[in-house]
């Protein structure tokens, strides 16, 4: 079965780490992965208003243009593309009355007919079988220890969740399965203060400093994230961390794909 | 908090019209509160925007900065015993004050001067202009 790979507007630049190892471990694992053609941006927040439908246009699009290309799956990597798509998906699905107001107004695509599913990157080791990639990992990442980090938008709401809101384990499946060890984690479910980094950049410092310090209260070694949001306010606002809190020791932030593709020896 | 309470059930109306949801099923228990993560930044606590909206005291949610904190974590969605959906109530409030006007809440120009990932500057705009 053909994958769409949806990389949205960050993986091309300033997340380009994460789309080269996440291409990486696709191609490690045979998995039929190719990029959509002429995709436009999600819009990078769902919107939560029941009266302005035009919000919703931008991801319905590339879900049409998916169908049009005879994609029955697209894939994302960014967790906050998965997260609008798969909203603005289920919401079309359940209102037929919405969908036909959207295509209605689209006049390139064809009609959407909202068959198409929405799927995170990481739910495909889960179908590949953690065993499987146990298999072929060639340089098993032991006594490294690391905290998996999911945020809010792989987990919530729960409708488009990929795993449980409050005690998810799919990023702790993986890293054992690359021969890591997952620490206990309770703030990795916690909010990192998301867009408010463009404007209150104090604000997400502070709550970086809390996850960064529950994460190493924990004797992780490293912090592994999907989301580019969350990997540019753990990771670039360590500088205003260090301003606000004496003594703060930088914590490194990875890609999950990044300690997967070194596990398996294809970087 | 004393308040002096001017009842406008009009824009009462509009949020729940926006939101889809009904601020009378929230029984204020304060779960949302207690999980927020920008509880601690907020002059409003989350369960009590939703008191002052019960009361259709909707002037004291103005002038306060707790449905701007609030990023849509969801995480006070995930957790309320009684199903309410905070976050789109915040973002009803969030529409119903960027409509009103002609300006942003926080125009392009007071972002930070800084290299940002594009989804944080796209996300800012969605969330903060109109």
């Amino acid at each position: 079965m053909k994958l769409a790979y949806f990389p949205g507007c960050t993986l091309k630049t300033t997340a380009k780490k994460l789309e080269t190892s996440a291409l990486a471990v696709a191609g490690a694992l045979g998995l039929k992965i190719e990029e959509l053609p002429n995709w436009n941006c999600c819009g990078t927040v769902y919107s939560l208003a029941s009266d302005d439908l035009i919000k919703q246009l931008a991801s319905i699009r590339n879900l049409a243009r998916a169908q049009s290309f005879e994609y029955k799956t697209i894939v994302t990597l960014c967790s906050m593309c998965y997260n609008t798509l798969a909203q603005a998906n289920i919401l079309v699905k359940n209102d037929g009355e919405k969908l036909k107001k959207i295509n209605e107004f689209m006049s390139e695509e064809e009609d959407y007919r909202g068959e198409v599913e929405v799927k995170h990157f990481l739910t495909l080791f889960k179908e590949f079988g953690f065993e499987n990639i146990k298999k072929i990992v060639k340089k098993p990442l032991s006594k490294l220890k690391v905290a998996c980090y999911y945020g809010c938008l792989l987990l919530r709401p729960k409708r488009v969740g990929i795993d449980d809101c409050e005690q998810p384990h799919i990023l702790e499946d993986l890293v054992l399965s690359l021969g890591a060890e997952p620490v206990n984690f309770p703030y990795q479910v916690e909010c990192c203060g998301s867009y408010h980094t463009a404007v209150k950049p104090e604000i997400v410092a502070m709550r970086a400093y809390r996850i960064l310090e529950n994460a190493r209260e924990n004797g992780a070694d490293l912090v592994i994230t999907s989301c580019p949001l969350c990997y540019f306010n753990l990771k670039d606002r360590q500088r205003d961390v260090k301003r606000l809190y004496a003594g703060f020791k930088e914590m490194p932030i990875l890609y999950f794909t990044e300690i997967m593709a070194d596990a398996l020896g294809i970087t | 908090m004393r308040l002096v309470l001017k009842l406008e059930t009009d824009i009462l109306k509009k949020v729940e019209e926006i939101s889809g949801q009904n601020v009378f099923s929230c029984y204020q228990c304060g779960m949302c509160s207690a999980g927020c993560p920008m509880s601690e930044e907020m002059d409003l606590l989350p369960n009590q925007v939703i008191r002052l909206l019960q009361m259709g005291a909707f002037d004291e949610i103005l002038g306060s900065s707790t449905v701007w904190l609030c990023a849509s974590c969801y995480t006070c969605r995930a957790r309320c015993p009684r199903g309410v959906d905070l976050a789109r109530l915040m973002e009803a409030v969030r529409l119903i004050v960027l409509r009103k006007t002609k300006d942003d809440y926080i125009p392009p120009v007071r972002m930070v001067k800084e290299k940002l990932p594009q989804i944080a500057l796209i996300s800012a705009l969605r969330k903060f202009t109109r």
